[in-house]
């Protein structure tokens, strides 16, 4: 079937089997790597992608849901395409060390940016709540909640500019 | 995951005649139990209906008496609906707390409704408030609904298209998660009205049930000292690598109690 979405800004049109996952979609025929498998069973989180501004696991969707929808990766989270300036969670995840292997660290910032996008002022409590489905094997979470809270800041600020 | 053919109605008729014209075709919701069970290869339907184009089954209304929460409304706008929080502010917590961020975007009130998973949240707010179960043929009381580990009064080809639920005095929700899947290990469903006072767990056993000696103590005494003493029998009960089904008995008085707790805050 054929399907149109948004991709990090770009229309896009595509012929699928229904039977693809999103996951599988962006990283084999649109070489996006930067979405990971981790688990392959809707725990980790390593796959977490914005469909329509919401944090959804790619892994856990099947293709035809983009059909008209507004897909966002983390390839797309930074600036303009070429870009080298970082998203405010890309830098504070950096600043304050907020990963050590990185595999988990696209999912755990495409749902950072959803958490601080839906409420800005976060606390500790919502940021550990809201990142219950993304599971991080190194870091132990005190960075990553330090980095969230940070970069949900540095968003905040950014927006009243 | 094996392939199958997908289909995208727009009116409830065609997707109900296409789940009675197609053998072995499967509705998907939001997908979050059904797209991991066929990644599973544990079930390997020969076609999909995709409910995502039935506009009607989306979004919350008020009814005056009800609300009407549409069976394609995902979680996080249950939980974080305006209406739901000032109506009935147990249900909208009940549906903060399923799964993750990212399984509430997705998973809808309809499917974990007809998936009736035996820890499914969803399954104890609607037991426990005496909802209505509105589906493409009929209306179904929940306490008719829910017949067991999985198992619903649906018949082939029906569908549900909304839940309705009365506007309780005061209801909350309590549970005790599995750390690593966030569905309850036990969670329990407390709702008071003008006539009495509805108790209502899920996880602990093989479908959602309701507890009469807790529901007849509450409705003297709406307080959590008035269950404290009362035990659950544990026939029935779960057993397996999460918890004894003695334990799971413990927690429902646990949870009922805080429940209570939240219902009153």
């Amino acid at each position: 079937m054929q399907i149109s979405f948004t991709l990090n800004g770009r229309p896009t049109t595509v012929d699928v089997e229904p039977a693809t996952l999103v996951a599988e979609l962006l990283r084999e025929q649109f070489n996006l790597t930067g979405t990971h498998i981790g688990c392959d069973t809707s725990q980790c989180g390593a796959c977490v992608v914005h469909l329509d501004g919401l944090p959804v696991k790619s892994c856990t969707l099947l293709a035809p849901a983009l059909d008209g929808a507004t897909l966002l990766t983390i390839e797309g989270l930074q600036g303009a395409p070429g870009s080298n300036r970082l998203h405010p969670m890309q830098e504070a995840f950096r600043e304050h060390h907020g990963l050590q292997c990185g595999f988990c660290t696209p999912g755990m910032l495409m749902t950072a940016v959803a958490l601080a996008t839906e409420k800005p002022a976060l606390t500790e409590a919502d940021v550990r709540r809201g990142l219950e489905g993304n599971i991080c094997r190194c870091t132990g979470y005190q960075n990553i909640v330090v980095s969230v809270i940070s970069g949900a800041a540095a968003m905040n600020a950014a927006k009243g500019e | 995951m094996k392939p199958f053919a997908y289909h995208q109605p727009t009116q409830i008729p065609d997707a109900a005649k296409l789940l009675t014209s197609i053998e072995d075709s499967k509705l998907v919701a939001g997908g979050m139990t059904l797209i991991p069970t066929l990644k599973q290869r544990l079930a390997s339907p020969v076609a999909l209906i995709d409910l995502s184009r039935l506009g009607s089954l989306k979004g919350i209304t008020d009814d005056g008496a009800t609300i009407t929460i549409g069976a394609m409304t995902p979680h996080a706008v249950v939980a974080g609906s305006k209406l739901v929080q000032a109506r009935i502010p147990g249900l909208a917590a009940l549906a903060s707390m399923i799964g993750d961020p990212a399984v509430r975007s997705r998973g809808t009130i309809g499917g974990s409704v007809a998936n009736n998973d035996p820890a499914a949240d969803y399954p104890a707010g609607v037991l426990g408030l005496g909802a209505t179960i509105v589906t493409s043929t009929r209306e179904i009381a929940a306490d008719k609904f829910f017949l067991g580990l999985f198992e619903t009064a649906l018949e082939p080809g029906e569908i549900i298209t909304a839940i309705r639920f009365p506007l309780p005095l005061k209801a909350g929700y309590a549970k005790f998660k599995a750390p690593a899947s966030r569905y309850a290990l036990v969670g329990v469903f407390v709702a008071k009205f003008a006539d009495g006072v509805r108790v209502a767990v899920t996880g602990a056993g093989a479908g959602v049930f309701r507890v009469p000696p807790m529901e007849a103590a509450l409705s003297q005494h709406f307080d959590p000292s008035a269950i404290a003493a009362i035990k659950i029998d544990t026939d029935g009960l779960t057993s397996d690598i999460h918890a004894e089904a003695d334990y799971r008995a413990h927690l429902v008085t646990v949870m009922a109690k805080r429940a209570v707790d939240a219902a009153l805050s």
